[in-house]
């Protein structure tokens, strides 16, 4: 019974847990419920995505309602492994959460707060988990509004321009993505997405279709922070709490990134793109642009939250250069990126939410010198790096290799150059922060540096220890991500 | 303990003794004791595998998949059995003379410099064995990372800047021109294996190789060919022991190394002579082994002109392993021995006139030779190794090298190579002369009289932490025991390498012939 409900439990449980959250008010016992209830989704999504890998796609009609009138939610390996990615880092998130969010947000908000994450939380696992268009956009929605109000809670000020700005950038967003799936059902009278997978093709020459796909495309970009629709992502990384960068970037623009790839390759799959517009060239020298100009723009931040989140920009660019590809080898090189991406920079923020937390400063000068006083973490802050690089034995090195292979496989190695000239920024800027950590003398020295809390270096040392883990043993994410690149570019959803 | 074993065991081993290392920095005798413990243990273990190699094994560790079909495999052959066997004996001589080192030079962070030491000799011995690129390249990029802390052991702005020189230099070209290639490599030919006679088959285009073969030289930075070989002289930052072993032995040999397996093993020397193509290659590194020598002449820091030296002798190599021909290579591996041998005999001796005087710059050694005897004379023995004169091991490498540039009838290379052993001598020895020879230190002319007696009396007065630590007896001012009886070690092997140089080139011989000498 509830295994056979698994796929809209997964969203339900976080959507409802959210209001209840409203109720109970006492901080303690919210985040208890909040770390619950994100704890719960992580074996529904294990269980989805082993019963995919088992059985094949799963289908689920809401309500009994068959597709295409109904709402149908939609498993196959892609998105059971980015379910697994969303529930996976909400699981490692929370612990960490409690003593962040108590010394960074008043007493009296915490509540919301954790309305917000889990409203944010449902909103991403149900637009991973849909099938159907419409509802995407619905969990879009939900996603966004609580994002806008889960960085407004940061303490800096300037928190609130930075909500704001992601607000209008964000409603521009989606408000493109659902004017494309306006002219997509004009065109078709279908909102399911393996509906219009079928229905699509015969009527690729269309206009309404052709500017349909145009407005999804753009609309995700602009989720997914892809050059140059990025300008929105610094400084909500920045200013936001703690725990929402490290929530955010793990999952917000890996989902978006998602979303992308089913557009591009389920419900356009079948069309010949390149025939068409030229989305493919589009989209790679958009990717090699991010790459480029996301890395160079690391060199020049003060701040190191700032600095890596100018790094997730670039990162995204690998994602989606490796998308573009449109080969096996590119594509699973995108999906395993994200996954790898996910832990990389999800335990680098968890190292920043530390200094936060320890030495309440993530400005470069104010970590210089920290190497003697916490070796740890700042060896947890270099390895991590050293991930962002792609050194061997790091899950970067997976997702690099793989992307240089792609690039080499279909001819393009002046690409594959650039590739590994962009890790080369990656080197310089990750460079920048080992020399401050370890050779400069503090500017103004901070004496009592916080204890951290062994529930915060927990899980900032299982997602560091995460990234190495992947480096190395690299069948499950390779397997997953081939097979799932294999099932795109087969066609159809 | 089967051969599979002692493969893991040896790389291994190092690591295990990272941990006790922290736990026991407070105490450095303990410290100390683990390390000379685990390198002796390291060698014994890769000692044993020997045997195994001579008579023609080919033991083969895989350690699982790293990527589909690439798998992190070493494999044993007498090449990297030559290189293991090298750096795991020299690192038990290294730790004998840094004890005295640091300690008489009193550095900061001893703990530190001793964990990131046992990283680097660990992933030397990977380097060593490794069975195919991939696995290659892990520990080459490992190997880099853990000697930027040696480097930078001071920490000073400086040290900060030959830092960045140094893994700018080396990160960037591997990653830019070796992971390229090797990505490219797999994508062409389906494997990563050293392989006997190399694995480019009929199907891989000369275009291909043509541009692949620059991309491995390059790529493997460490090799320091020019125009890459600026890290190398800006690593003389580190402390001495560092440059002896790793800038002179492990690093620079692991680049080298890897330009030898590549050409053999990857690209085959069969296929190297069909690639014309390579020949502007070979002007390069023919080029760098005299204008580094050149340089050497200039630099009066004398471990800035061992640093240009050691940029000249690896193109020895790297030429040697270019030429296409199979005397040519089998000299090119015999100098990895020859002159890691020769160099650390040389480096110990600069650490030592360091210790013993401060003195850095080779203006100021006028005298020297009288009161630190055994150094200087050491420090001869190594030189006329590296200038490749009877009866030490250096000879017989550049006989080897020299057969193999008259094998292809290349009468250029062969100028070159006696070009340049003119300019080692010109390098090298006058600073011996100088220290034997010029006796009165007070009427120095170069030197006006007064920093002198300072830094006489600087060496005379027993309040000095540093006097208390060296030798001086009957005038003599030698630097500690440890360091005089490494130094002297080494500069014996100079001559036992001569003996023993058949023995050496009957172990070698496989990797260009196949199968058992």
């Amino acid at each position: 019974m509830i295994a056979q409900h698994l796929p809209i439990l997964q969203v339900v449980l976080p959507l409802l847990a959210a209001p209840i959250c409203m109720f109970i008010r006492h901080p303690r016992v919210v985040w208890m419920w909040a770390f619950v209830t994100a704890w719960l989704c992580l074996p529904m999504s294990v269980g989805l995505l082993l019963k995919v890998l088992e059985q094949g796609t799963i289908v689920y009609n809401l309500g009994g309602w068959a597709a295409p009138w109904g709402i149908e939610y939609r498993i196959d390996i892609l998105n059971s492994f980015v379910l697994i990615i969303v529930s996976m880092i909400g699981a490692i998130v929370l612990p960490f959460a409690r003593r962040s969010v108590e010394r960074e947000i008043p007493q009296k908000r915490i509540y919301l707060f954790y309305t917000m994450l889990l409203l944010c939380l449902a909103g991403l696992l149900g637009m991973t988990i849909t099938g159907d268009a419409f509802n995407l956009f619905v969990f879009l929605e939900i996603s966004s509004l609580s994002t806008y109000v889960l960085i407004s809670f940061g303490k800096d000020r300037r928190a609130l321009t930075a909500a704001y700005r992601y607000l209008i950038v964000g409603t521009i967003g989606a408000t493109f993505y659902i004017i494309g799936v306006g002219l997509l059902y004009m065109a078709t009278g279908s909102l399911n997405i393996a509906d219009l997978a079928v229905l699509i093709p015969n009527i690729g020459g269309n206009r309404t279709v052709q500017s349909g796909m145009a407005f999804l495309i753009i609309g995700l970009a602009l989720k997914a922070a892809l050059f140059p629709m990025h300008m929105w992502l610094p400084n909500a990384y920045t200013y936001a709490p703690s725990v929402v960068s490290i929530f955010l970037s793990a999952t917000a623009t890996k989902v978006a990134v998602y979303a992308f790839i089913r557009v591009v390759f389920s419900i356009f799959g079948d069309v010949n793109i390149l025939e068409i517009l030229p989305v493919r060239n589009m989209l790679m020298v958009l990717a090699i642009a991010a790459m480029v100009i996301g890395s160079a723009a690391a060199l020049y931040q003060t701040d190191v939250r700032r600095l890596f989140a100018y790094s997730s920009i670039a990162q995204i660019g690998y994602i989606i250069l490796g998308i573009s590809f449109d080969s096996v080898t590119g594509v699973t090189a995108g999906v395993v990126h994200l996954f790898n991406h996910a832990l990389m920079k999800g335990g680098l923020f968890m190292v920043l939410g530390l200094l936060a937390y320890q030495i309440g400063s993530t400005k470069i000068q104010d970590i210089a010198g920290l190497g003697e006083r916490m070796p740890l973490t700042m060896a947890a802050l270099v390895i991590g790096g050293l991930g962002l690089i792609g050194m061997p034995l790091t899950a970067g090195f997976i997702s690099k290799w793989y992307l240089i292979q792609a690039a080499i496989d279909i001819g393009l190695w002046p690409i594959a150059f650039i590739i590994v000239l962009s890790s080369i920024l990656t080197v310089v800027y990750v460079w920048r922060i080992v020399e401050v950590i370890y050779f400069h003398r503090p500017v103004n020295p901070i004496n009592d540096i916080d204890r951290a809390p062994i529930s915060m270096v927990a899980p900032m040392w299982i997602l560091i220890g995460a990234t190495i883990f992947f480096g190395i043993n690299t069948n499950a994410t390779l397997e997953i991500a081939g097979a799932a690149a294999k099932a795109l570019l087969a066609g159809g959803v | 303990m089967t051969a599979e074993s002692s493969i893991l065991i040896a790389i291994i081993l190092p690591l295990f003794a990272v941990p006790m290392l922290v736990m026991s920095s407070s105490r450095p005798n303990q410290r100390e004791r683990i390390t000379l413990v685990t390198a002796a243990v390291t060698f014994f273990v890769i000692g044993s595998l020997f045997d195994d190699v001579a008579s023609g094994a080919r033991p083969t560790l895989t350690l699982g998949e790293l990527l589909p079909s690439l798998s992190i495999t070493f494999t044993l052959e007498p090449l990297g059995m030559l290189f293991a066997g090298i750096a795991s004996s020299l690192w038990i001589v290294t730790t004998i003379y840094a004890i005295g080192y640091m300690r008489g030079h009193h550095e900061q962070n001893q703990t530190r410099f001793f964990v990131c030491f046992a990283i680097a000799i660990s992933s030397a011995i990977g380097i060593a064995f490794s069975g195919n690129l991939l696995t290659f390249f892990i520990f080459y990029e490992v190997l880099t990372l853990s000697t930027f802390p040696l480097v930078t052991h001071s920490g000073t702005e400086s040290a900060k800047r030959a830092g960045r020189v140094y893994l700018g230099i080396l990160i960037g070209t591997s990653i830019v021109f070796l992971l390229t290639a090797i990505v490219w490599t797999y994508n062409v030919t389906n494997t990563l294996d050293f392989t006997e006679g190399g694995i480019f088959g009929e199907n891989v285009s000369v275009g291909v190789m043509a541009t692949l073969l620059p991309l491995y030289i390059f790529g493997i930075g460490k090799a320091a060919v020019m125009p890459f070989h600026r890290w190398l002289p800006a690593a003389m930052v580190a402390p001495t022991p560092v440059s002896a072993l790793l800038h002179a032995v492990a690093v620079v040999k692991a680049g080298v190394f890897g330009v030898l397996k590549v050409t053999i093993y990857i690209f085959g020397i069969d296929n190297l002579v069909a690639l014309g193509s390579s020949a502007w290659i070979q002007y390069l590194a023919a080029a760098t082994i005299l204008v580094a020598s050149l340089v050497a002449l200039s630099r009066d820091n004398l471990k800035a002109r061992l640093a240009y030296s050691t940029v000249s002798q690896l193109s020895y190599i790297v030429l040697a392993s270019l030429l296409g021909s199979a005397l040519g290579t089998l000299g090119g591996a015999m100098h990895i021995a020859m002159h890691a041998f020769g160099k650390i005999t040389l480096f110990f001796c600069a650490g030592a006139i360091m210790v013993a005087s401060h003195k850095t710059e080779i203006s100021q050694m006028r005298g020297l030779g009288r009161k630190m005897p055994i150094t200087f004379f050491c420090f001869l023995i190594g030189s006329l190794s590296i200038i490749g004169l009877p009866p030490f091991g250096g000879v017989w490498s550049k006989w080897y090298l020299l057969l193999g540039a008259a094998d292809i009838n290349e009468v250029i290379f062969i100028l070159i190579l006696m070009i340049s052993s003119l300019l080692n001598v010109a390098y090298l020895i006058p600073i011996v002369i100088r220290g034997f020879y010029n006796e009165n230190l007070e009427i120095d002319q170069e030197y006006p009289s007064k920093t002198h007696y300072t830094e006489n009396r600087r060496l005379l007065d027993p309040g000095d932490a540093v006097a208390n630590n060296v030798w001086r007896v009957r005038g003599f001012h030698e630097a500690p025991a440890t360091c005089i009886g490494a130094l002297s070690f080494t500069a014996l092997g100079c001559v036992v390498l001569f003996f023993y140089a058949d023995t050496l080139f009957r172990f070698l011989h496989p990797i260009v012939s196949g199968g058992a000498p």
